[in-house]
């Protein structure tokens, strides 16, 4: 794309681009993180979580201000507009995203360390593989304009929900029968709500990126399969 | 009808001009493929539009894009230079506006123009408004002048400020209400379309301000066009937007559309200042 004429424009979208990509990747490794504490027990590990969960806090609000700034000092039209607007959305839906990361590494002591859920538990990992490359690709289609890799963002949510649909009914199956671990089972399926819920913001960033790029919306799609939500 | 503003419009080939597709008001003037000569220089490249009733159009564009040249085609002041020729069709209500038996003196109080500079007459403020109605014949008794004067002062937004010192110099108001005299000038003729070429440039914000919003309340009254090299100023006073470059019309449509999501790529440019 051609350069604005003015080359600090440039500069503060690029740095906002720039936010956005480095949120994107903090996001999708505290999940990838979160899903390696819980997987090994480690405490430690998923305190990280919690820990760098200020980071991506904190670029959100740098996001804000910066964004505010541009359109106050630059009075953005058409295609950087969009991307303003649609920074200042995403980086919210982010930010969220970080917050089920960190939800779910702050159930990893909660659930003991013993084989009685390790079953269940092996469910997980692929199922937050999926949301966590979900979230990595939508920012990327937003750092690219890349509205084909928008789409087949939002085309992967049902794969997230077809995999807590399954993991939903293991989960109730398992406490059927071993009534002892309820309560560790009960945490898993929050965390698998948690992966669910973070393939749905990628999905809605995935929107927005679509927005921004395009200048059109997708049309509405079959919102959330997650029937056993019940 | 917000709904109908934002319908999708279809695509057509860079360099084509192409209409708004939700019109819903009565178009007043039509332009068909107007060339503008100015000598051997060809100034405007065989521009089409309609402009309508309800509607401010706002033409914008960089110096030398035409939309000053192609505003003065709308009321025929491209005549007063000599070496300027035009072709094409320009109808105002259906009427050719170049057609020999057009009266230019009676076009120009149909179609009346505000310039950039304010450019009052040296007389008082009264005589500034009244000068039109009386020589076009609207009026001759002082009492049906003093009610002329009175509306279109009211109109243009300056009668609160005027209305103590009709008698005082026009030339004596500042640069906002000298303009604003200008506006009440044309609207004294009971005009239909008024062209405006960028009203606002030698304004302070504040002059600038009352301008757009007389713009707004003039709405609907008037068939407005409006040239502005103020970007800004064309997505807050007008609701349709013209983007002229190198003497085309590149893109015509819906403000929002415009300045949110533009169709060609030139116009983009434009908008989000790439043009280097």
């Amino acid at each position: 794309m051609a350069e604005h004429t003015i080359k600090a424009f440039d500069q503060e979208m690029d740095k906002l681009r720039g936010l956005i990509a480095e949120m994107g990747g903090r996001a999708e490794s505290a999940i990838e993180k979160a899903m390696l504490a819980l997987q090994r027990h480690d405490k430690v590990l998923a305190a990280e979580v919690v820990a760098e969960d200020k980071r991506i806090d904190a670029i959100e609000a740098e996001v804000e201000k910066l964004a505010i700034e541009i359109i106050a000092l630059r009075a953005p039209m058409a295609n950087d507009l969009r991307d303003v607007i649609a920074a200042l959305k995403i980086v919210g839906v982010v930010e969220r995203i970080g917050d089920y990361a960190k939800n779910i590494a702050k159930r990893v002591p909660l659930i003991a360390a013993n084989q009685r859920t390790q079953e269940p538990i092996a469910l997980l990992p692929s199922m937050g593989q999926v949301a966590g490359e979900m979230v990595q690709d939508a920012l990327n289609a937003f750092a690219a304009r890349d509205a084909d890799l928008a789409v087949a963002v939002v085309e992967r949510d049902t794969v997230v929900d077809d995999f807590y649909n399954s993991v939903f009914r293991t989960l109730v199956t398992f406490m059927v029968e071993n009534p002892k671990t309820i309560s560790e089972c009960a945490h898993l399926l929050f965390i698998a709500k948690n992966i669910e819920r973070i393939g749905d913001h990628a999905t809605n960033v995935a929107e927005m990126v679509y927005y921004a790029a395009t200048g059109q919306t997708l049309p509405d799609r079959e919102r959330g399969g997650a029937a056993a939500e019940g | 009808m917000t709904a109908m503003m934002h319908e999708q419009q279809t695509l057509t080939p860079a360099g084509e001009t192409r209409m708004p597709e939700t019109k819903m008001t009565e178009t007043k003037m039509t332009a068909r493929d107007v060339k503008v000569f100015y000598g051997e220089k060809q100034a405007i490249k065989g521009v089409s539009i309609d402009v309508d009733m309800d509607n401010v159009t706002a033409f914008i564009g960089p110096s030398g894009c035409g939309k000053s040249t192609f505003l003065r085609t709308l009321n025929r002041m491209n005549d007063t230079v000599a070496s300027a020729r035009v072709e094409g069709t320009i109808t105002l209500d259906g009427e050719d506006i170049y057609a020999p038996s057009m009266d230019v003196v009676q076009l120009r109080a149909r179609v009346g123009m505000v310039f950039q500079k304010p450019n009052p007459f040296p007389k008082s403020i009264y005589e500034n408004i009244a000068y039109g109605p009386r020589i076009h014949g609207l009026a001759h008794a002082k009492a049906d002048l003093d009610v002329i004067v009175e509306k279109s002062l009211r109109r243009a937004g300056l009668w609160d400020e005027v209305k103590d010192r009709l008698h005082d110099s026009g030339t004596a108001l500042s640069g906002g209400q000298q303009q604003r005299l200008c506006i009440g000038r044309a609207i004294a003729v009971e005009p239909e379309v008024i062209l405006m070429d960028e009203p606002c440039s030698a304004l302070d914000p504040i002059a600038t301000a009352k301008i757009e919003e007389l713009i707004h309340e003039l709405r609907g009254r008037y068939a407005i066009v409006i040239v502005t090299h103020n970007m800004q100023q064309a997505a807050r006073v007008s609701q349709r937007t013209a983007f002229f470059h190198l003497g085309e019309l590149v893109e015509y449509g819906v403000t929002s559309d415009i300045f949110t999501n533009p169709r060609q790529e030139r116009t983009k440019d434009y908008i989000t200042g790439r043009y280097g």
